[in-house]
């Protein structure tokens, strides 16, 4: 944003001198910064401040009446269940991520195709999964999956297939939460890339098309490298989203069975408020803020590069 | 906040006579200022009424204003505002507690020992399991409620067992006598599960991570001695009584649904009302959904006691508490409604409200008409209560020091322990992850 004085204050008072606190107060990225202060200290008081009570729980010791540094943080170390759960979070995180950058990619462009007319329609069913708030829309699978009366299991049936043990088996148990992840984050890859698309202009794909380029061409060429920054961000956010899942792994399994489907955030509930252990159950939670961090740095470094290229 | 519930008046109510207890309050003119409460939210529907009419009764009389929040366990919300409270050093002055909660907040509750004293005096004495709860430093830190309590027992199929495993239930646990039970057994039990399986009726018994499961599995390991970490702390899980409940429930899996690893507290009902299963572990609410859903399988339901095995005979007992927070602001006003919900009428109604599900902690408060009267078939929750202390009520990781016993408790150590012996894994292996889960928990 350039800083700029307000020209009509400047044309009314020309004789007289202004001091400093004045000036400051008429340049139109203080007002911006008064106007968003109410929003500023409002973020702070629910992400900085928890964040901070946050880590200072995770330097407690298991009864909070100790100061112990990083201890917890050492002991989660040497847990085998610890390394579990990293591994299951990346696991859920990048597969669920992947299915749904591509099978968001692959509707926006259906929708896209679809005329103008009929695609508002097409685009509030498909996000009909996104809106639904999970907890609700997960009670339903929970029901499908059901170990005794699955609906999937009574279908498969017909057909001389199962009864599939949907969230009694370990992977049958991360292909379900991953299933459940993948319908609710979809659509908003699809809105996302949908949005993105309108945006590509329709010249470039005539002189494609001039050009002789094949569909495969015009995606690898034109849609695709118009797209990148949306699609960094948008797998960037949801990667933080879905790394952080919590509603639909712990209604569906509990990250049962035998832990095989904990991810960090069902793992730092488990430890921290049923176990009674709060610090440790912080310390693991805060166990994905370096790894997203690091994701974002790269992420968004890509993304500022490319901008720069372009200016 | 200011009271004028005072000291002299609390002591009025609470002397630690029977007399006193019967008829605690002394009515007076001046407020008694205000109490907040959150209870937990029954899932026996008009069950809150119960309570909410006892509170307002007491309220009225002693002319405080009181504001009741019944909170689910559902999603454990309760857990959370537990959690909250704590770190927060504010919130309700009177919370019900689950099961592990007054020893997870120790150190922020009020003890109660001037209550306690008097109601065991007059109620009768509480069990082993109450105490290990309930008691810490040589005091009591919560006072056992009614509302919430339950034991979770073999619930069974009359006509199931008499079928296929030849066993008469009822004369096993006649309703309104002692229980003739000797012959029910470990070895027993398994032959019955092995004869019900094959006629295609399993025993419903999870083995998932939540309380259903990890009860049941408590109890199996308590009646063969088992424990992984003993009274003093140590770590004890390369035990042979260990082994022995492991091979147990490996033969019992065989005979249960394969799918009883993922089972939830929810599941075990299902079964049950689904007319497959001859046997589930739970409080009476599975037969009350029973009752509404399948009346036909209801009348046959049969609510009775576990197994013996060569440690004796146990059941899973989860008391619920009422604890009051160290920082509340009017404790003399919630130690005399503590009293007051305590006294032998107010737990006969909840039971009543409840169906039977809620389970006073007192030994003389076991013999309600409720549970002699609730059918059909009459008498199925005579025994529910366990009138003739004919098992030892217990819970699984006991006895191991309250906070470690917790964790073992709530991560299902013990069932997690079944699943991977059952699903292959070498004893010692498993016997090895469980030794490093429990060495975990060691951390203060």
């Amino acid at each position: 944003m350039v800083d700029a004085t307000m020209p009509q204050s400047r044309a009314a008072t020309p004789a007289v001198k202004r001091g400093g606190f004045h000036k400051a107060m008429q340049r139109r990225s203080t007002i911006a910064f008064l106007m968003a202060s109410p929003l500023i200290v409002l973020i702070a008081l629910l992400v900085v401040y928890p964040a901070g009570y946050a880590m200072y729980l995770a330097m407690l010791n298991k009864s909070m009446q100790r100061f112990v540094g990083f201890g917890n943080f050492l002991f989660l170390f040497k847990r085998d269940t610890f390394w579990l759960v990293v591994w299951q979070s990346c696991v859920f995180a990048i597969t669920a991520v992947a299915f749904k950058a591509l099978i968001g990619f692959i509707v926006a462009h259906f929708v896209h195709n679809i005329p103008n007319a009929k695609q508002r329609k097409w685009r509030g069913m498909l996000l009909i999964p996104w809106v639904i708030p999970p907890a609700m829309s997960t009670l339903a699978w929970l029901w499908l999956f059901d170990p005794s009366y699955s609906a999937f299991n009574w279908l498969l049936s017909f057909v001389g297939i199962g009864p599939i043990p949907w969230t009694g088996d370990a992977n049958w148990a991360r292909f379900s939460v991953i299933l459940v992840n993948i319908w609710v984050g979809a659509p908003f890859f699809m809105i996302m890339y949908l949005a993105a698309l309108k945006s590509v202009p329709e010249q470039l794909y005539e002189a494609a098309a001039i050009d002789g380029a094949s569909w495969w061409q015009r995606i690898w060429y034109v849609t695709l490298p118009m797209m990148r920054n949306i699609i960094a961000i948008t797998t960037l956010f949801s990667l933080i989203v879905t790394f952080a899942n919590f509603d639909i792994v712990q209604i569906l399994t509990a990250g049962g069975p035998i832990d095989r489907t904990h991810v960090f955030a069902t793992w730092a509930f488990r430890l921290g408020i049923q176990s009674s252990d709060i610090p440790l159950g912080a310390s693991v939670s805060l166990f994905m803020f370096p790894i997203l961090g690091i994701a974002a740095i790269f992420i968004l470094r890509d993304i500022n590069r490319r901008g720069n290229e372009s200016a | 906040m200011s009271t004028k519930f005072t000291r002299r008046r609390f002591l009025a109510t609470t002397a630690a006579t029977t007399a006193v207890l019967a008829m605690p309050h002394v009515s007076h003119s001046q407020a008694g200022g205000k109490l907040s409460l959150g209870f937990w939210d029954h899932w026996v529907p008009g069950a809150n009424n119960a309570t909410t009419a006892l509170i307002n009764e007491w309220a009225a009389k002693e002319k405080v204003e009181v504001s009741i929040d019944y909170i689910p366990s559902q999603g454990n919300k309760n857990l959370m505002v537990i959690a909250a409270e704590a770190q927060a050093r504010s919130g309700h002055d009177v919370l019900a507690f689950p099961t592990w909660e007054p020893q997870a907040h120790v150190e922020r509750l009020e003890p109660v020992d001037d209550i306690m004293g008097p109601l065991i005096a007059q109620n009768g004495d509480v069990n082993d399991t109450v105490k290990y709860l309930g008691r810490a430093n040589n005091k009591w830190i919560a006072v056992p409620a009614t509302v919430g309590s339950q034991i979770k027992g073999p619930c069974s199929r009359i006509d199931l067992l008499k079928q296929h495993a030849g066993i008469n239930i009822q004369e096993l646990y006649p309703a309104g006598a002692a229980p003739k039970a000797d012959g029910w057994t470990l070895e027993v039990f398994l032959k019955a599960a092995e004869a019900c399986h094959k006629a295609g009726f399993p025993f419903g018994i999870g083995l998932g991570t939540t309380s259903d499961s990890v009860d049941s599995a408590g109890a199996f390991f308590h009646a063969n001695g088992a424990q992984l970490v003993n009274a003093k702390g140590e770590i004890v899980v390369k035990s042979d009584a260990v082994r022995k409940s492991l091979d147990f429930y490996k033969k019992l899996a065989q005979f249960m649904p394969t799918d009883v690893p993922a089972w939830d507290d929810a599941s075990n009902n299902k079964w049950l009302v689904s007319g497959k299963g001859a046997m589930v572990m739970n409080p009476p609410s599975a037969w009350a959904v029973a009752k509404r859903d399948a009346p036909q399988i209801a009348e046959q339901l049969w609510t009775h006691g576990f197994p013996s095995g060569p440690n004796g005979r146990y059941a899973p007992f989860l008391p619920y508490f009422w604890g009051i927070w160290s920082f509340s602001k009017n404790k003399t006003a919630a130690k005399s409604l503590l009293v007051h919900l305590s006294q032998r009428a107010s737990a006969e109604k909840m039971v009543a409200a409840s169906a039977g599900y809620d389970l006073p902690s007192f030994s003389k408060l076991t013999d309600f008409k409720t549970w002699s009267e609730e059918g059909p078939p009459k008498g199925t929750l005579y025994h529910y209560p366990n009138p003739h202390n004919h098992h030892t009520l217990s819970i699984a990781a006991a006895p191991a020091p309250p906070k470690i016993a917790q964790q073992i408790y709530a991560q299902g150590v013990q069932t997690k322990m079944i699943v991977r012996h059952m699903q292959g894994e070498a004893m010692e292996k498993t016997l090895a992850w469980a030794e490093s889960e429990v060495e975990g928990f060691m951390r203060t």
